[in-house]
């Protein structure tokens, strides 16, 4: 394995630039020390000797920082200017001779860093920061020798030489649990205020003071990071050049003396990251700077939470009972694949070929879902295979396939930065997709418009410099009334884009379109008794995402999970086409995917109908590419989807399931079918990190491994074909692609791949959209955007961008139907479900990290009002009841919920919020409507029945013998 | 799956094709059932029917017809 992984593309590997590029197509060509050197308009003169090779000091800079010039340590000498003027803040000009070294300049940097250090503890030796520490550098660079300023007063020391306290000095802050802030260190050069202003954009950090007084400060008067508005994304801590803020990872550890780059497994933005390790130890992860997703930045998740790996939770050694009652029994591989295999081969003698079946995970590597699936459909012999995505955004792929023929969206992250106006419906970035909520908000806050509709008042409604123009709260359920009137007021007034429309779509399809959507039952007046939203309000919504420029529409779970969800996404790309607003960049239909690879999972044919690449399992062409390959023939009728196979399960008719990393018992809704489904199996085999709510009810616990211990790749939701590294040896023995391959060939398959690259070339060889993806072109590329063949030899940033790939694009009628699901005298409050920014998904990870400080236990957010006639007080237990179920929790007073309107996130498996989900679904794929439930909130006297049951049920089953001798 | 969820789950796909502008309707229903319903579903869907398919809307019922009239 190569250590360190640098893709040649890169020339300029990690080297910090000192400002950022220009964008600028004007080329200007200098003299520095001697050398010519061409660059665009507009460029620092600091960045351009940089792109010569040589390096200015430097501390108040930085390339993802615009320049500051505070410090001026990069004084150089310009021919015919006077003074000495600071590199970062000069712009290049044609002609200019720069001297970057000169007795003059030397002189003056050597005084300001005397400064510095005269102001700053000497004790490199035993700092965190010792080798990785910018002051360090550059006091070696200058040649600092000695230090001629006796500080009178300084900001380290606690007491003076006479022992009275210093004033001046403030201890330590280790409130966050991932870093500290030692304000003894701090050289006030305000990299971490700019970095989580401009990169981060939650304005967290100020300085406070002038001068001498001036100081670093987290939020207000008396807050201290914790308290702050710091969302923990770790970018002030990557800007600062100093030890005082530090990772305490690295306090606790040391440096590190080698890296890796590898992607983030928890979201779908899919940050690229660089694994820092000592021997195997991971010691932190840092943002990498070439990640095409996230250009340099993370959130909490992907920069600190990664402390699950090693947790005591952690299983590492199968285990198997016969029944859910009795405990586990620790037993080898061996024993635990071939216990497994015999039992699957004996339930499909027994009941049928189609009686087993098996979930891929979006968590886990293409690879290994491609694995998953081929092994139900090759060695199973069905195609009884799902995945979480069917709970997500199955939707996305029926909505988009139909209307533009590929499952996918159109855009990469980079677009946002040339969009003008914005629709956010159903997403809530800042807490799901964090670092594209700050390539967004950066956007906005140089004057993009955005227009949320949102139940909710989300945070990008309202935050730091950054005002939504308008905010639509609409009633849960009624998002294709509010996208239809959008759509009616576009059609009526004349705003859609009729040269698009009729290049691109078919005219007669859109004049049929433009009848329905102009009927007065479509306008905002008529629809705004159902959902809520005002009328004048919407027109101007529509009007200016008509008008507007560059028109962009990113969505989420708050579209998909509806039993409407498939119209809904229908109904955004009608409003994508009929403005115009595809095929290039600033503009698109981009749904954020939850999970770091349901792209991924989608993609390499997880669900029961299709084969990878979306082609139908009725297809003989398709099948047949794929049969040759495996030596096996495939079933051509669909199989189960998961709430199929749970409800075949309670039939009978369904008795075995592999569950390849997901915990659908809390993550599916309608929790006690779920539960009467598994209970009904008999054999239920979880292969995860942890005993997972699932495993309650499995015979079979297969110990799953981390990203961190595999090779392999994962698929963002830009399409994005990402490389995941192996970092460290599999605690647990395997990685997940080898233990599927253990048990296909306990069944006789015969696989024989040594390497997830192998898997990637079968991938390749049987799916049009990767044909030309590979491992070597992934390490010289560092990422590619699928499709990426003969056609896209260098991938597809954009899609459709001549032409649809379904040819002209499609309009679909979207008629608003009320979801059966209905508020009534019993349950007159609508449940809508979402996520936090330090939890991920059913919180498995990210429970067993530090990120719980932030999120301890799932809150039912409730309207003051609501909250009042019901005699509720913020803090207070409350009973949440549905017609599916009941569950306690603690009320949230809050105004961000409309009235009639509740929220909760699902997180932790003591609230189970699924217990209240019901199981109706959306009309085209069965993705539950989790987004939509009547429920009653009242006063609660302790936990529900049903809590008390299912921790009775799960305390007794995940009690595990010792293993025998 | 209860002869409930069964009537659900067609009239809901019914409800969206009866709004598209396509002839041949009831054949859209039953492309969909065909396309995704796994054939033990369909079985199901085949006792229904003989029992009456009551609860199901006509044109889910006529989709639901042509579904199980095509050829395996
Ligand atoms: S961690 Fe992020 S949010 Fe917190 S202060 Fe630093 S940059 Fe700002
Ligand atoms: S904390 Fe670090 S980045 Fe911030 S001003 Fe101090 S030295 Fe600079
Ligand atoms: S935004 Fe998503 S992919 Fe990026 S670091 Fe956070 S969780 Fe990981
Ligand atoms: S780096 Fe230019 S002034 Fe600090």
């Amino acid at each position: 394995m190569k250590d360190f992984i640098l893709p040649t593309r890169m020339a300029n590997g990690d080297i910090d630039m000192g400002t950022p590029r220009s964008k600028s197509t004007n080329m200007v060509t200098l003299k520095i020390d001697g050398f010519d050197v061409t660059v665009p308009e507009g460029t620092s003169v600091m960045r351009a000797s940089a792109e010569a090779g040589i390096q200015v000091p430097k501390l108040c800079a930085s390339d993802n920082l615009e320049a500051f010039g505070s410090c001026r340590l990069c004084v150089v000498e310009i021919e015919g200017r006077r003074g000495t003027p600071a590199s970062c803040t000069t712009p290049v000009g044609e002609g200019m001779i720069v001297k970057t070294q000169s007795s003059k300049v030397k002189k003056i940097r050597k005084g300001v860093m005397e400064l510095y250090i005269s102001d700053h503890p000497l004790d490199c030796l035993t700092c965190a920061a010792n080798g990785d520490c910018e002051l360090q550098d550059m006091a070696g660079m200058v040649g600092l020798r000695d230090v001629r300023y006796e500080a009178v007063a300084n900001h380290f020391e606690a007491r003076n030489s006479s022992g009275d306290v210093n004033t001046q000095f403030i201890p330590k802050d280790d409130s966050n649990p991932y870093f500290t802030y030692d304000p003894a260190k701090c050289i006030v050069c305000s990299r971490c205020v700019r970095a989580c202003e401009e990169v981060q954009g939650t304005f967290a950090l100020t300085i406070t003071g002038t001068g001498f007084d001036s100081r670093v400060s987290a939020g207000a008067g008396g807050d201290d990071f914790m308290s702050s508005d710091c969302v923990s994304c770790g970018a002030c801590v990557q800007a600062c050049p100093t030890a005082t803020l530090q990772e305490k990872s690295v306090i606790e550890m040391g440096t590190p003396e080698r890296s890796v780059i590898t992607t983030c497994a928890y979201c779908g933005v899919g940050c690229s990251f660089k694994a820092e390790l000592n021997g195997d130890e991971l010691v932190r992860m840092t943002p990498y700077k070439h990640g095409e997703a996230n250009r340099g930045h993370s959130c909490v998740k992907g920069r600190f939470a990664w402390g699950y790996a090693n947790h005591s939770d952690r299983i590492l050694d199968p285990m198997i009972r016969d029944k859910i009652t009795d405990p586990w029994r620790e037993v080898s591989w061996d024993e635990a694949i071939s216990y497994t295999a015999t039992k699957l081969r004996d339930l499909q003698s027994k009941h049928g070929v189609k009686s087993i079946g098996g979930i891929t995970s979006s968590r886990c590597t293409n690879e290994e879902t491609y694995l998953v699936q081929k092994m139900i459909r090759s060695t199973f012999g069905n195609n009884n295979t799902d995945t979480c995505a069917r709970v997500c955004h199955s939707p996305t792929g029926y909505g988009l396939k139909t209307t533009f023929g590929t499952s996918a969206g159109t855009q990469n992250f980079d677009s946002v930065e040339e969009t003008d106006v914005v629709i956010i419906i159903g997403a809530n970035p800042t807490d799901g997709h964090p670092v594209f909520a700050s390539r967004l908000k950066k956007r906005l806050r140089a004057g993009a418009k955005l227009i949320v509709i949102d139940p909710r008042r989300t945070d990008i409604v309202k935050s730091a410099h950054i005002e939504a123009q308008h905010h639509l709260p609409l009633l849960p359920g009624t998002n294709v009334a509010v996208l239809s009137s959008i759509a009616h007021v576009i059609v009526t007034e004349g705003l859609m884009d009729e040269e698009f429309i009729r290049t691109r779509c078919n005219w007669d399809e859109f004049a049929h379109y433009a009848e329905f959507i102009s009927d007065l039952r479509h306008s905002p007046e008529a629809t705004a008794m159902l959902t809520g939203v005002d009328a004048q309000e919407l027109r101007a919504a529509a009007k200016l995402f008509a008008t507007g420029g560059n028109g962009s529409i990113y969505y989420g779970l708050g579209v998909t999970e509806h039993s409407q969800g498939s119209t809904t996404v229908m109904a955004i790309a009608n409003l994508a086409m009929m403005t115009g607003n595809l095929g290039k960049n600033g503009v698109g239909v981009n749904p954020l995917r939850g999970q770091n690879n349901v792209q991924g999972a989608c993609d390499m044919g997880s669900f029961p109908h299709e084969l990878p690449g979306y082609r139908h399992v009725s297809d003989d062409a398709t099948r047949e590419v794929f049969e040759a390959i495996w030596g096996t023939t495939i079933d051509p009728e669909p199989g189960l989807r998961i709430p199929n196979m749970l409800d075949a399960a309670v039939d009978g008719t369904f008795k075995g399931i592999y569950i390849q990393g997901e915990d659908i018992l809390q993550s599916d809704p309608d929790t006690k079918h779920v539960q009467a489904g598994l209970a009904a199996m008999e054999c239920v085999i979880v292969h995860d990190l942890f005993l997972n709510e699932t495993a309650n009810y499995a015979h079979v616990f297969l110990p799953g491994s981390t990203f961190l211990e595999k090779d392999g790749t994962f698929t963002n939701a830009e399409r994005r074909i990402n490389r995941v590294r192996k970092v460290m040896a599999p605690k647990n023995g395997y990685a997940d692609w080898e233990v599927t391959m253990l048990l296909a060939n306990a069944m006789n398959s015969g696989w024989t791949y040594t390497h997830p690259s192998q898997i990637m070339d079968e991938i390749a060889a049987t799916t049009p959209g990767f044909a030309n993806v590979n491992y070597e072109m992934l390490e010289t590329r560092g990422s590619v955007q699928w499709p990426c063949n003969d056609d896209n030899p260098d991938g597809s940033p954009i899609m459709h961008v001549d032409g649809f790939a379904r040819g002209k694009g499609q309009f679909i009628i979207t008629e608003y139907v009320a979801t059966d699901e209905k508020t009534g005298p019993r349950f007159p409050l609508l449940l809508t479900t979402g996520r936090i920014l330090s939890q991920y998904n059913v919180g498995a990870q990210t429970r067993r990290t530090e990120n719980s400080v932030w999120h301890e236990e799932d809150l039912l957010e409730i309207h003051p009002h609501d909250a009042e006639v019901r005699g509720i007080r913020d803090g207070q237990y409350v009973r949440l009841a549905s017609r599916a179920g009941e569950t306690q929790l603690k009320a949230q007073i809050t105004d961000r919920v409309s009235t009639g309107v509740v929220y909760t996130t699902f997180h932790h498996p003591d609230t189970q919020a699924n217990v209240i989900t019901t199981d109706y679904s959306d009309w085209a794929t069965n993705c539950p409507e989790y987004k939509v439930t009547a429920v009653q909130v009242a006063l609660s006297n302790g936990p529900s029945e049903w809590q008390e049951d299912y921790n009775a049920q799960a305390e007794q089953s995940r009690r595990i013998l010792p293993a025998a001798e | 799956m209860s002869p409930d969820k069964i009537n659900r789950m067609i009239n809901q796909i019914a409800t969206f094709f009866e709004t598209q502008p396509d002839a041949d309707k009831a054949g859209c229903v039953a492309d969909h059932l065909k396309e995704f319903w796994e054939p033990r579903m369909l079985e199901q869907l085949a006792d229904h029917m003989k029992s009456g398919g009551d609860g199901l809307s006509p044109l889910a019922h006529e989709g639901s017809q042509r579904v199980l009239d095509m050829p395996a």
